[in-house]
């Protein structure tokens, strides 16, 4: 116990308060737009943003120090595709709000009113060094899952930044499966959808969509009309070469449509072709099995070779722990990075790899000038950790989200606490808190 | 046994007498075992595997963890005829062996997954393949999950070439109090699962608490349906098969004719024997100390204690009772009785005495198990545990060899042990470094510069993406 409370101690420094200005120095900064480290950086933070980070940077007159010397410095985690805050226990269903399978709507539902900034998820992510987050509705009994938000994981009850920033829809084996059993059937749904929302558009009043066995009801149509117009993007889920050029193709008669595909385990057979659409890609890392057909192309190698193909990518969760785990976004980073030294791999440079569980996400979302980064003027979501985040064996120290110091407690730390010693004791562990 | 006879052959005739020896022994032994039950074949699906060939290696200058706690720098590990022969700072070697320098390199035994479903629920998981779990009834122990292994499997190989595993456990699944036997792997490539199986590796029970069997038959209104039953139903099945038991013990003294043979009790008495090893799996720290008494009820012990996400609160309990705990580093909140997770429970399992692994039980992270043991360390020691990353190793070799009754055999580079061995081409408690060559019983099986020496199963020949490093 002693070991513990020391080490608490030492952690607990006091960031200034938000409206203050502080420079963090000496330690090797990372600004998570793709570049390499650097050794002896400095950032500053002012009114929580971002004012100036790297090397040979200003501190200004008055600012308080934080002295970051050993440690590293970086931008927060950006979960690049997750259902974070949905859920607090998968197979509790009351306690479960990604997927609404007895719901009548579909593209209508907006994951805003279901995200609790109290879940255990949040703080122990959180504790992982993740700041933000893209979380995304799970599909049900159609193809379209709803729209979904990016958040921040601060302690405090105001967690959603931007709501219905995105429409989810299901295009791969199981879109197929919720559409009723093939891609026919999945590609008439997402094509008769989109069709119906401009039909809404042009005269919402006269848009019928009120009887339940309407092909698509009016919430719904009307959630798709800025998807369909181009002012929100769709998020595709599919793995497969076919069906990523099938969604490709949808342009050609849905011109405006700002497509982002996530998972794409067979992205790099393809990748040419998807960075000459310009569609940008939130790929799971490390599928390497073909767990399904759809998959049988899978390596460990899909983002870099899609990154080398000029492909924009971003790491992502998606039925990968989604709604539990998204710490594991550096874990899987820096095993992009291992990549490097296996011979016929496609790994990624450090920054790189960082960038793709920071800025990268960030600007695929349309939020690169907010967050994911510490380059001027972004947010201060800051992380100080005591040596290279990407590595395994590395922790967060401090973190500040807008500027504001967050607590690195959670319910795992309480219980981990309670039984670090099982010696006998005068009073049972539950007098302990 | 013929089948088995002619596969042998024919796999002698490919790899020549480097084998030899170890197969009529083999032979000599099952066939006493058999005299001596009697009236049935006790291993009715024999081991097939031979070690295939290699050469006299010497790794030199590498950093060693030996597996059972101990560390080398500099250090060298000798092997040949597919056995450690010597390990230490420097060793002579005769003239003609194989010489790898290791220098900044990190060689540890090979890896061993106690908690596998590579074989039984394979990839690709399509319906056709769920073959991990009898989801029939509450105790079916009569079924042997190595019935459901399909050597096709594309996760063996990946566990090989990214995840350094050269022995793995195969398990049933949870959904019954008993799921029936497990079977202990040979991380090689081959067409049948005979040929993989671990030469007389004891078989394991695998039993469930907690809410997996009380959900399944409880939802279909049949029993168990709440942790008593769970309990209950299973303290039957033992009482039954202490009956059973007698009853064959009754027929080897006294002769008459014998018992009708039970394939369910026969599990089960061949665990109050002492023969079959109960891997239990179990979450909740309190059902922990529930199925523990259970075993002293009926004179059984358990080797080990499946996902064991609360081990952490009941350390001494598991030390005083000899039970290992297998682990993952950091799972949890997918289900009630995985809540309690702390990222800490494998260092403080290990730090209150008691046995700690950390396994899988999942085909990705069966690929990173290396890198699950660095996370739980470094947590541990933030936490104010100190474990040297030798010892941590244990978590990965030793102590799941000796909860699978195969430390004899392997699990750490002692000399005579099988030449199970990882050279990393860097600190495999980083997340920068994988596996460079991978030797079973001695034989290179992978070498991550050599592209021919990277397995493809039937399945992903011919298919896109057939060849491409994973």
């Amino acid at each position: 116990m002693k070991a513990l409370i020391v080490l608490l101690t030492a952690l607990i420094v006091a960031v200034p308060a938000s409206a203050q200005t502080f420079a963090i120095t000496g330690g090797t900064v990372v600004i998570g737009d793709g570049s390499e480290p650097i050794p002896g950086g400095t950032v500053v933070v002012r009114d929580g943003r971002v004012v100036a980070a790297g090397a040979n940077v200003a501190v200004p007159a008055g600012a308080q120090m934080l002295d970051a010397t050993g440690q590293w410095v970086s931008p927060g985690i950006v979960g690049g595709f997750t259902r974070l805050g949905l859920v607090e226990v998968s197979a509790v269903a009351p306690t479960n709000d990604a997927a609404a399978s007895e719901s009548e709507f579909s593209a209508g539902l907006d994951i805003a009113p279901a995200v609790n900034p109290l879940s255990a998820a949040i703080a122990t992510n959180r504790t992982g060094g993740v700041t933000r987050a893209v979380v995304a509705p799970r599909t049900s009994s159609t193809i379209f899952g709803g729209q979904g938000a990016i958040i921040d994981l601060g302690a405090d009850m105001d967690a959603v930044m931007r709501p219905r920033a995105f429409q989810f829809v299901e295009l791969g084996e199981r879109g197929a499966a919720r559409a009723g059993g093939s891609r026919s059937a999945s590609y008439a749904m997402v094509r008769n959808a989109l069709d119906q929302a401009q039909r809404y558009a042009a005269n919402p009043n006269a848009y019928g969509g009120q009887t339940s066995d309407a092909l698509l009801n009016r919430v719904d149509a009307a959630a798709l009309v800025p998807v369909v117009q181009g002012r929100v993007p769709l998020i595709v889920h599919v793995e497969q070469a076919r069906d990523i050029l099938n969604v490709i193709g949808l342009r050609a008669d849905y011109p405006r449509l700002e497509l982002i595909l996530v998972g794409v385990s067979e992205g790099w057979t393809v990748a040419n072709e998807i960075a000459a659409a310009g569609v940008p890609v939130i790929a799971s890392a490390l599928n390497d099995l073909p767990e399904q057909f759809e998959q049988l192309a899978a390596t460990q190698s899909n983002i870099g070779r899609m990154r080398a193909a000029g492909v924009q990518v971003a790491i992502g969760m998606i039925d990968d722990n989604d709604a539990h785990q998204i710490r594991y976004s550096a874990q899987y980073a820096g095993n992009l990075v291992a990549l490097n030294n296996v011979p016929g791999a496609t790994g990624l440079s450090w920054g790189e790899a960082f960038a793709t569980i920071s800025s990268y996400p960030a600007e695929i979302m349309g939020l690169g000038s907010e967050i994911g980064s510490l380059r001027p003027g972004r947010r201060a979501d800051v992380v100080i950790w005591d040596g290279d985040p990407l590595e395994v064996t590395s922790n967060v120290d401090i973190m500040l989200i807008d500027g504001v110091q967050q607590p690195l407690t959670s319910r795992q730390t309480r219980l981990r606490d309670r039984y670090l010693s099982i010696e006998e004791r005068q009073l049972p562990q539950a007098y302990e808190w | 046994m013929r089948k088995a006879a002619v596969l042998l052959a024919a796999t002698l005739a490919l790899f020549g007498c480097a084998t030899t020896g170890g197969q009529s022994a083999n032979s000599a032994s099952a066939a006493e075992d058999r005299s001596a039950a009697g009236v049935f074949d006790p291993d009715p699906f024999p081991s097939t595997y031979r070690p295939y060939p290699g050469v006299p290696t010497v790794i030199r200058g590498a950093t060693i963890y030996d597996g059972e706690g101990g560390q080398i720098d500099n250090g060298m590990v000798y092997f040949a005829d597919g056995r450690v022969q010597a390990i230490g700072q420097s060793l002579e070697v005769p003239e003609g062996t194989t010489v790898i320098d290791g220098a900044g390199l990190w060689v540890t035994p090979g890896i061993i997954d106690i908690h596998s479903h590579l074989g039984n629920y394979p990839s690709p998981s399509v319906a056709a393949h769920q073959d991990g779990n009898e989801i029939t009834g509450n105790n079916t122990a009569n079924v042997w999950t190595e019935h459901s292994v399909w050597p096709q499997d594309p996760g063996f190989s990946r566990a090989l070439a990214n995840g350094g595993v050269t022995t793995l456990n195969i398990l049933p699944g949870s959904a019954n109090l008993f799921g029936g036997r497990s079977v202990t792997l040979r991380n090689v490539p081959s067409r049948t699962m005979q040929g993989m199986k671990f030469p007389d590796a004891p078989y394991g029970l695998k039993m469930a608490c907690g809410e997996n069997p009380k959900r399944v038959y409880g939802s279909r209104n049949q029993t168990p349906g709440s942790r008593m039953a769970n309990v209950a139903v299973a303290r039957q099945a033992w009482i039954d098969a202490q009956r059973y038991r007698d009853q064959w013990e009754n027929y080897r003294e006294n002769g008459g004719s014998p018992p009708a043979r039970n394939l369910r009790h026969e599990t089960l008495a061949g665990v109050l024997d002492g023969d079959i090893l109960v891997h239990n799996h179990c979450y909740r720290a309190d059902e922990m100390a529930i199925m523990i008494d259970m075993a002293e009820e009926f004179g059984y012990s358990i080797a080990s204690f499946q996902h064991a996400v609360e081990a952490y609160k009941i350390p001494d309990l598991l030390r005083e009772h000899g039970v290992c705990s297998a682990m993952w580093a950091d799972w949890w909140g997918f289900k009630m009785e995985a809540y309690d997770t702390v990222f800490e429970n494998i260092p403080m399992v290990h730090n209150g005495g008691a046995c700690a692994i950390v396994h899988s039980d999942d085909d990705n992270q069966i690929q990173r198990l290396n890198q699950e043991a660095a996370k739980a360390l470094a947590d541990g020691r933030r936490a104010g545990i100190e474990i040297s990353d030798a010892e941590a190793w244990q978590w990965l070799t030793i102590n799941p060899a000796r909860a699978l009754g195969i430390a004899d055999e392997t699990g750490s580079l002692a000399a005579g042990k099988r030449a199970d061995i990882v050279l990393w081409n860097g600190d495999p408690f980083s997340v920068y470094s994988r596996p460079q060559m991978v030797w079973i019983d001695g034989a290179l099986l992978y070498d991550m510069t050599n592209p021919r020496l990277r397995p493809i199963s039937d399945f992903e020949l011919g298919q896109p993406g057939e060849g491409s490093v994973r």
